[in-house]
């Protein structure tokens, strides 16, 4: 029951922005649409409830991970994303490089954490996420330039991988 | 007005630009690369020309877009790497 | 006048990101180093530009109410977040299979998932 209502919520919002600004019901929409999001937020929820929100990870339905996840991604994921273009365009310029491929310890538990750790990583500084251990939650990463000594280490450490904030705190906060 | 009109020109020379590598690439993961930033470039290009044409409706064309290529390159990456 | 200085801020630097992004997959020696550039710059430079339609939409939301331009900002930050999320995820992907046909990283220093694979 709990799933369905996180999915039809969901949806409904998504389908609420979707089609905001075609009426004057509360400022941006028409009464027909309101109706549709509602039929709309029913069907999918009954429907998907399953694949989207499994019974036994109660935390997903807490509103205010959502509000975190919202701050993580404009404050410190935009700082790193940032950073890591920055980065990228001197590489781009200078061509200089030194790519490698090492192991990366996440101590992430869920599979929504992993997936969020990997995004997370692939889209920040010099770091791009080939695979997943499905047994361990260790990723594999390809760095464009391995800083000197790392390519010895047997596992790394996802502290490492960040520079400016501590994105692993914040993704286990989210999503764990 | 300019502006728009020559952010997506920029855009369209840097799509034909990545062709480039989609026709030239040595290997076909390489032909993949280059066809999705293509496609990110498209996304972008096409919420510029909603502004240009002052068609709202292609943001949601481009939202679509954005999903379908999305799986249009799963697809290739699971065929490249042989599950399929 | 300020906003208009900000637009024409946002446009050049997605122009000049999305430029190096294909310039970096013009320039790197192979398909993992791509990717680094594609995913990257492109999809941050494809912000900047959304970031200058949603600022566009803004200041004419404030002109006229009702023009329908709070669809085009709400639009665009819903297809910038579509764009991020499916953009990291087909990277992952291009990257796996990439491995798995064989493609090894070149000039690379180490290849920790090469010594683990069956």
């Amino acid at each position: 029951m709990l799933s369905f209502i996180v999915t039809a919520l969901f949806s409904g919002a998504v389908y609420l922005l979707l089609t905001a600004g075609s009426g004057s019901v509360l400022r941006f929409w028409s009464s027909q649409e309101l109706l549709v999001a509602l039929l709309v937020a029913i069907v999918v929820g009954f429907v998907a409830r399953t694949y989207f929100a499994s019974a036994r990870r109660r935390a997903a339905a807490n509103p205010f991970r959502w509000l975190q996840a919202v701050a993580y991604v404009v404050g410190p994921f935009f700082a790193e994303m940032a950073k890591a273009n920055l980065d990228v365009a001197y590489r781009v310029i200078t061509g200089r490089i030194r790519p490698g491929i090492v192991r990366v310890q996440t101590g992430m538990e869920t599979d929504m954490g992993t997936l969020l750790m990997a995004n997370s990583i692939t889209l920040t500084p010099g770091t791009l996420t080939v695979n997943v251990d499905e047994e361990s939650n260790d990723l594999f990463v390809h760095m464009i330039n391995v800083p000197a000594g790392m390519e010895t280490r047997e596992t790394v450490a996802v502290r490492d991988l960040f520079a400016l904030f501590d994105c692993p705190r914040w993704v286990r906060r989210i999503a764990e | 007005m300019t502006r728009w009109i020559f952010t997506v020109l920029v855009m369209v020379a840097l799509m034909l630009l990545a062709m480039v590598r989609l026709l030239k690439g040595p290997t076909s993961a390489d032909r993949v690369v280059a066809l999705d930033a293509i496609n990110t470039l498209v996304v972008a290009a096409m919420i510029v020309l909603a502004v240009v044409f002052r068609q709202f409706i292609f943001v949601d064309v481009a939202i679509i877009y954005a999903l379908l290529a999305f799986v249009g390159t799963l697809y290739i990456a699971k065929y490249l790497g042989g599950e399929l | 006048m300020i906003l208009s200085t900000l637009i024409w801020i946002s446009l050049v630097v997605g122009m000049t990101f999305n430029a190096l992004g294909v310039i970096g997959i013009l320039r790197f020696p192979d398909v993992y180093t791509r990717l680094h550039a594609d995913t990257k710059a492109t999809t941050f430079g494809s912000i900047f530009t959304s970031l200058a339609v949603v600022l566009y939409a803004g200041g004419e939301f404030l002109k006229d109410p009702e023009g329908q331009y709070e669809t085009l900002a709400l639009h665009t930050i819903l297809a910038v977040v579509v764009l991020a999320f499916t953009n990291a995820t087909s990277a992952h992907a291009i990257a796996r299979a990439a491995h798995k046909r064989g493609h090894k990283p070149a000039r690379a220093v180490c290849d920790r998932l090469e010594e683990t694979a069956p």
